[in-house]
């Protein structure tokens, strides 16, 4: 671990994350591989969509935690474990704000009376077909 | 404080009479952590909009037949680069070098900058082809989010070119450390809200 100038200093000084050059570094080429192969895979298409999808998904949240630990230096201990109660807990209410209101929504869209000038739908499809 | 030991005859203290000591910005980075919380909170309702809305194209254009990958490439590279040359102005910052550290946030401001006009020109070429936020509620939902992020990178920049002038002036005092470090925060935290926008609406978007 990095050493702590700070800590003979007492109150006097405010307590910051130490950054070094080889965090940075490595956190940059990291971001620069998890970026350039989904951008790859969308651009060139070698796999199904539903495949790169997954694929393209997962490096997203690989990259925030890349980002996370090398540029934003979050460690368990920063400022006392707080950065990471509040992130966690911020995490938690995003999940379910995410999940729920897509879930809610997509109920919301399939019970939802088939509409005359909606072309686009599948429930119009399925029920005009019932009609004669 | 809170040092105190207590002793059987001593009255019990449930809690401290004398005010403990407030050093000024002691607890600036962890308030502009929480800040930053409640910034994900807003950007993540939006994402949830984006993926409620995004499918409704009321007849009009997919995002198939409206974004230019490449254009989006070069503006995650530019969003990159600014990230890595902030992180050289922290580390100029801790050799207390000021001169450095102005000449990386110049740098950083740059690649910014070069990130908003790609952005607006990327938005100017939508709405001149009659992709409007009116057009559809998929278009709605995406000008909102990009824009709001855009939006974020504007006043970063303005925060740059403020920091460099308070650092002009004052030099590395620890007030203006403490600011370089929140803007930090606030720069890499951008970069990390980008990856949610070109994963989630560019990628999938022209997948879908």
């Amino acid at each position: 671990m990095s050493h702590d100038p700070h800590a003979a200093h007492g109150h006097h000084e405010i307590e910051m994350p130490h950054a070094s050059m080889r965090d940075y570094v490595i956190g940059f080429v990291l971001s620069v591989i998890l970026t350039a192969i989904p951008f790859w895979l969308v651009m060139t298409m070698p796999l199904s969509a539903g495949a790169t999808g997954a694929i393209i998904m997962g490096f997203a949240v690989v990259q925030i935690v890349v980002h996370m630990v090398f540029f934003l230096h979050m460690t368990p201990k920063a400022e006392g474990g707080w950065s990471l109660t509040s992130l966690i807990f911020t995490v938690i209410v995003v999940v379910i704000m995410l999940a729920g209101s897509l879930w809610v929504m997509h109920h919301l869209n399939t019970n939802m009376m088939p509409m005359p000038h909606e072309p686009t739908s599948q429930t119009v499809g399925t029920t005009t077909g019932q009609v004669p | 404080m809170s040092a105190k030991t207590i002793t059987a005859d001593a009255p019990v203290q449930f809690y401290d009479l004398d005010e403990h000591a407030h050093p000024e910005g002691h607890s600036t980075m962890l308030g502009f952590w929480i800040y930053l919380m409640s910034d994900c909170l807003i950007f993540a309702i939006l994402f949830a909009c984006y993926a409620v809305l995004g499918g409704s194209y009321a007849a009009g254009p997919a995002p198939k037949d409206l974004f230019d990958l490449k254009l989006i490439a070069l503006n995650t590279a530019m969003l990159l680069f600014s990230s890595i040359t902030y992180g050289f102005a922290v580390l100029q910052m801790q050799q207390g070098k000021v001169k450095g550290v102005q000449i990386w946030l110049a740098v950083t401001a740059l690649f910014g900058l070069a990130f908003l006009g790609i952005e607006l020109y990327e938005f100017h070429h939508l709405i001149e082809i009659g992709a409007t936020p009116q057009r559809s509620a998929f278009l709605s939902s995406f000008f909102t989010l990009v824009g709001t992020h855009g939006l974020h990178v504007t006043f970063g920049i303005i925060w740059l070119v403020t920091l460099m002038f308070q650092l002009s002036k004052h030099g590395l005092i620890a007030a203006n450390k403490r600011r370089v470090m929140c803007l930090s925060m606030f720069w890499h935290f951008l970069d990390v809200v980008w990856i949610g926008v070109f994963t989630f609406v560019y990628l999938m978007g022209v997948l879908r």
